[in-house]
């Protein structure tokens, strides 16, 4: 604190004050964020040494087990076969959410659209709908019995695809989440079209620019900002996809308990009860996060900083 | 993201934005206003898209357990009052406890989650202190932390605490809220000026005072903001709950419904009461979300990156 820039500055006394504001979120970031990642490498690091058949209450106990966990946890096929699933889904669904964002927002920003508000509303209802309730109703209409679809297929004499089994898992899947995030994402990138200066489209109009030229040449870059932050919101939440695989589940017997990796580490904690093996899992995927996170930033930084 | 540090001090919040391309006013009446057809009729079609499940739950709902998978999808079915009699029966009425819960995780959850948000994200943005983007960056970095990675550990600790399965052990980890603190702090920026801070000190005012009484009046819209999306976060959260709790009287509404499912995989004559107790789980957050949607300030995520 030697000489603080004079200007924009709030707080000139003693530096105790924001610390005071700071607290509580100090308090509840050590307890609930910090504490457990701590204990989830600590735990990582251990395993239970079973003593001759394992039985009387000493006969399991704690031990050091340097990077073993963490060896199987890495060489273990369905880790790798759910970060697998988890990446096609991705690819799946998060271009085709973005997309769809992207395109229902520019629609939105045409001028003499009917219906606008409308339109803006329905979409982004499904936001307030929860993961699990969105999974079930769609479980439901994935069902031949029940859809809609299907009804209309099999009246027309066709027959619908089967959503709930081998590859049609992931359209399944990746549809569930593109209606639940779609409209989200296009109220972000809509505000931010709304931001933009309204005479850059004047003067576009005035050169003869048609709306889909102005859409292409003007709104898209400059709303470029959006699409990635939209971009790494989404990429986070696909990695973290839990309770929509876990709602289909019950609906099909071609969904697995270690679907996901997530899904993985909760089989192997609470219905294995190998908690150390679990917390190297998870560790694993916070790493494997973090480093895909810190890795998109610096390339988003790289890019803007080189490119303009 | 610490690019978001230097905030460009003349950015618009809510742009008042006129109707882009709207022909200026013409008081013989409009000139000729002609319907971008193409668009509106797309526009429907998502619409419509975002329809077809929650029309479905709808007339699902009003169906028997014969007529639930013999009679056409949108058809409506004569079994809504008997459904909803054997939901609120079911095992003493834990489904309306199911709902009490999160509205009781949700709505105390988000209150002190804004509460928490509001002084961290003020204090972000408007002293500065040695550590103040390391605090910043540390606090973002728990977003990207996967879920579950916090919640087995949370969950062996709370036990350790003999507060697993605890109301208290779902409440307290949703209070700190890294989103809810960026939020905070970008609208802290833009809505609580530095002269009228600056004013306040001169006048007299500590610290605390001047937060309560001058900035945090200021910070309101941004806070309902928070407290919105907090509270939706909480009642859709699944993950956590499912893994602290275990008494089936405890849980939020999203477990419950899972655990209804689970059951229906078995017999499936719970699936009506699975499909009518989804219905009447998205009403309130509908309710709530149609009813405050002029408090939903997305500009502010948006805004967020245009420094």
């Amino acid at each position: 604190m030697a000489s603080p820039p004079p200007v924009r500055r709030a707080a000139r006394r003693g530096p105790i004050a924001p610390f005071g504001f700071l607290g509580p979120a100090a308090v509840l970031f050590t307890l609930f964020f910090a504490l457990p990642i701590c204990y989830a490498v600590y735990l990582s690091l251990r395993s239970v040494k079973v003593k001759g058949l394992g039985l009387g209450s000493h006969a399991r106990t704690e031990v050091w087990a340097g990077l073993s966990n963490y060896t199987s946890a890495l060489s273990d096929p369905e880790l790798l076969s759910g970060s697998g699933r988890v990446l096609l889904y991705g690819a799946l669904l998060v271009p085709t959410m973005l997309g769809a964002a992207l395109f229902f927002a520019l629609l939105l920003d045409v001028p003499r659209v009917r219906f606008r508000s409308f339109s803006r509303l329905v979409i982004f209802l499904p936001y307030a709908v929860p993961g699990i309730v969105a999974s079930t109703l769609w479980g439901f209409l994935y069902l031949p019995t029940v859809s809609p679809g299907y009804f209309l297929l099999t009246q027309a004499g066709m027959s619908g695809p089967d959503l709930l089994h081998g590859n049609g898992l992931y359209l399944a899947m990746a549809n569930i989440a593109v209606w639940g995030g779609t409209g989200f994402n296009m109220i972000v990138i809509y505000t931010s079209l709304r931001a933009l200066p309204a005479e850059v489209y004047e003067a576009a109009r005035l050169d003869g620019c048609s709306e889909l030229q102005i859409a292409l040449r003007i709104k898209i870059p400059m709303v470029a900002p959006s699409l990635v932050l939209t971009f790494f919101f989404s990429m986070i939440a696909t990695l973290q996809v839990f309770a929509e695989p876990m709602t289909i589940k019950p609906l099909t017997n071609s969904m697995s308990s270690t679907w996901s990796p997530l899904m993985k580490v909760y089989r192997d904690a609470f219905i294995q009860g190998n908690i150390y093996s679990a917390a190297a899992t998870s560790v694993v995927i916070a790493a494997a996060t973090l480093l895909l996170s810190f890795g998109f930033l610096k390339l988003v930084n790289k890019r803007a900083n080189g490119g303009s | 993201m610490s690019s978001t540090t230097t905030a460009a001090p003349g950015r618009t919040l809510r742009p008042s934005a006129p109707a882009p391309g709207g022909t200026p006013g013409n008081p013989m009446g409009p000139p000729r206003r002609r319907t971008a057809w193409t668009p509106t009729l797309l526009l429907l079609l998502g619409a419509v898209y975002c329809l077809v499940p929650l029309v479905w739950v709808l007339t699902a709902a009003t169906k028997s357990r014969e007529e639930l998978f013999s009679t056409f999808t949108y058809a409506p079915g004569s079994g809504f009052w008997n459904n909803l009699a054997e939901l609120s029966s079911y095992r003493g009425g834990v489904y309306w406890q199911w709902m009490a819960n999160s509205a009781l995780y949700a709505g105390v959850g988000a209150l002190l989650s804004a509460a928490v948000s509001g002084v961290t994200g003020y204090a972000l943005a408007k002293y500065r202190f040695r550590g103040r983007s390391a605090v910043f960056n540390v606090l973002l970095a728990g977003v990207l932390m996967p879920p579950i990675t916090l919640a087995v550990p949370q969950y062996l600790l709370m036990s350790k605490a003999g507060l697993a399965d605890s109301y208290l052990s779902v409440l307290l980890p949703s209070i700190l809220s890294p989103y809810g603190i960026y939020l905070s702090r970008i609208y802290a920026e833009a809505a609580v000026p530095d002269e009228v801070v600056e004013a306040a000190r001169v006048d007299g005012a500590k610290d605390w005072r001047l937060f309560r009484s001058v900035a945090l009046p200021m910070m309101v819209p941004g806070l309902v903001t928070v407290f919105l999306f907090q509270f939706v976060a909480i009642w859709n959260n699944f993950l956590l709950p499912y893994i602290m709790l275990g008494d089936d009287h405890k849980f939020p509404v999203t477990v419950g419904l899972y655990s209804l499912l689970q059951q229906g995989s078995n017999e499936p004559a719970m699936y009506t009461l699975v499909i009518t107790g989804a219905l009447l789980s998205v009403l309130p957050l509908i309710a709530l979300f149609l009813g405050l949607q002029r408090y939903w300030r997305v500009d502010l995520l948006s805004g967020a990156v245009k420094s």
